[in-house]
């Protein structure tokens, strides 16, 4: 099995090394960049890097004036702080539709000991409301490198990029090509599905192999493009199971959960169950302590799943 | 296009972007003259007399920039920009209508002739240090004029801004600051003091050129002096009197964002001639 990797260091070194065919590339960063991992590209282009200090507002700003000069900027902090420059992305970055990629990073509790304050739950949400912004939660190194080629290769306005902390094993199948808006079924099932995005499919997978040892065949979707959505893969999974279980690190409203039961009461009606951040906001302690406590586990996703077959 | 400095060419296109600021908002029913009206020289002037620019090839890759980051005088700039050539003046009287590409806040993507879309205050010097930062990557001569208000500056990321500007010795970014004193809630040292100007961009590492707004040559002046000015950016403070040219308007601050009614509409347009 490969090894673990997190998936701002899979960014950090895919931005290097698309930075060598596509000079029109360029990154902010926002005094976080030994964190974002974008001094992996920093020290290769250094012409090419743009420090903006502590100052997340005018970063995206300035990245919104290098796009319309034909550049391709990246622009990356932890995801709470760029969240500060939500006004600005949304009425010159989104409103313009320009090509700026926010690959931000430290998503989720499993920030760990840093605390609430660091720990950005809310992102997927108030990213996605936005008109013309696309955005993606990799789940893994490889995801997250194709992706990122992927955003290169096909510039269609802004994207955010949502990027975690820790460590995550491999969870997809080699030669895997990322596409937005194109679930990937890393397993097949036809009694209950579970649809995940970014560290928590692997913890979906997990889940599966437990249900599968009582006998529940389980569908496991990884939906690393929350916005657009494959509203496919959901509709099937609707109509072909007993009900999806939504897993994500993201608070239960808004985000992958509430992308999810969006095109399920609107097309094919079943049982939903969210994972996720409760309506709260986290804590000190360590990743795996916090992923725990706050419902972020196979454990959970395992009730969840036997909640709607018992329902049915 | 063809640059002049006409004083008197220049007076006549003001004029005509006076009258066309006050007819828009007039038909419009909606709008904002005082800044508009009290900003007219200085867009005359960067328009007609100091941006390479090229309105038959609005995306000319190697045009000046500008950014209009008090996004609200939208009717001062479109009037400008019409008149340059841009788009035909006949489509300044869809201001704020619906389907109209003269949206009530400039668009870029509606617009011929906009560079960066505003409207919200305090991030268009932010977005004019991107373009300089692309201008000096490329190699470009481009320079990059940004446009805000005095109000503006009560807006932290302006200071962000001013610091990034500062700190990549941005040489190719022309500030300017429309000084008129009044923001929508009256005057901006009873709202929210924001003097001494000068001395706070001077401390921000940029260059300080003071004039007065309505004089071409002194504007032309200080344009010319911040292109000479190396290894920092420059800012023109430019004192201006909000609604200049209409008298019932001028340093009124009621007029910010009110249209004027039809008595209003003929009385200004008998002024302006």
């Amino acid at each position: 099995m490969a090894d673990k990797i997190a998936t701002r260091v899979a960014y950090g070194e895919a931005l290097a090394t698309l930075g060598e065919k596509y000079p029109h590339i360029v990154a902010l960063d926002a005094d976080l960049s030994k964190s974002t991992m974008t001094v992996t590209f920093a020290k290769k282009f250094p012409d090419r890097f743009f420090q903006m200090g502590i100052a997340e507002s005018d970063m995206v700003d300035t990245a919104a004036g290098l796009a319309t000069c034909g550049k391709l900027p990246f622009a990356s902090s932890f995801a709470i702080f760029a969240s500060r420059g939500w006004e600005q992305i949304r009425n010159v970055i989104a409103r313009a539709k320009l090509p700026v990629v926010l690959a931000l990073t430290h998503a989720g509790v499993s920030v760990g000991e840093d605390g609430a304050s660091a720990q950005a739950n809310e992102d997927i949400a108030i990213f996605r409301v936005l008109p013309n912004m696309r955005v993606v939660v990799p789940a893994d190194a490889p995801e997250t490198k194709s992706c990122i080629e992927w955003l290169v290769q096909h510039t269609d306005g802004p994207v955010f990029v949502r990027l975690g902390r820790e460590k995550l094993p491999v969870v997809c199948p080699n030669g895997y090509a990322f596409q937005l808006g194109k679930a990937l079924k890393l397993r097949d099932g036809n009694d209950i599905a579970i649809i995940a995005c970014g560290g928590m499919v692997h913890i979906a997978l997990e889940a599966a192999s437990a249900l599968d040892a009582k006998g529940i065949q389980v569908r496991v979707l990884n939906m690393a493009s929350i916005k657009p959505i494959d509203r496919d893969a959901i509709i099937a999974a609707a109509r072909e199971t007993a009900g999806i279980v939504t897993a994500e690190e993201h608070s239960i409203i808004g985000g992958l959960g509430g992308a999810v039961a969006e095109v399920v009461c609107e097309t094919h009606p079943c049982p939903i169950r969210r994972v996720g951040m409760p309506d709260k906001f986290g804590e000190s302690g360590k990743p795996s302590e916090l992923m725990l406590k706050y419902g972020h586990s196979a454990e959970r996703i395992c009730q969840c799943a036997e909640e709607i077959l018992k329902a049915k | 296009m063809t640059k002049t400095r006409d004083e008197s060419a220049l007076k006549k296109l003001a004029l005509q972007a006076r009258r066309h600021i006050v007819e828009m908002i007039y038909i419009g029913g909606s709008g904002h003259p005082g800044g508009s009206l009290g900003a007219a020289e200085i867009l005359v002037s960067i328009y007609f007399g100091e941006m390479n620019h090229k309105p038959d090839e609005p995306k000319w890759p190697d045009r000046d920039r500008f950014v209009l980051s008090k996004g609200h005088i939208a009717a001062g700039y479109y009037s400008v920009l019409a008149l340059a050539g841009y788009f035909s003046c006949d489509i300044l009287n869809t201001f704020r209508k619906l389907g109209s590409p003269m949206q009530g806040h400039p668009c870029m993507l509606k617009t011929t002739g906009v560079d960066m879309s505003s409207g919200s205050l305090g991030q268009g010097l932010s977005v004019g240090n991107g373009m300089a930062l692309a201008a000096r990557l490329d190699n470009k001569p481009y320079r990059v004029y940004v446009l805000m208000g005095d109000g503006e500056v009560q807006e932290g990321q302006v200071w962000e801004a001013a610091m990034t500007s500062a700190h990549y010795k941005l040489d190719n970014v022309c500030a300017i600051l429309d000084y008129n004193n009044l923001q929508i809630d009256g005057y901006v040292s009873s709202v929210k003091g924001i003097a001494p100007l000068k001395q706070k961009w001077e401390a921000f590492g940029w260059h300080v050129i003071e004039v007065d707004g309505h004089s071409y040559p002194q504007l032309f002046a200080a344009y010319d002096e911040a292109r000479v000015t190396k290894g920092k950016p420059t800012i023109i403070i430019a004192h201006t009197i909000k609604g200049k040219g209409v008298s019932y308007m001028e340093g009124v601050a009621d007029y910010h964002g009110k249209a004027p009614d039809e008595a209003g509409y003929k009385k200004a347009m008998a002024e302006l001639v």
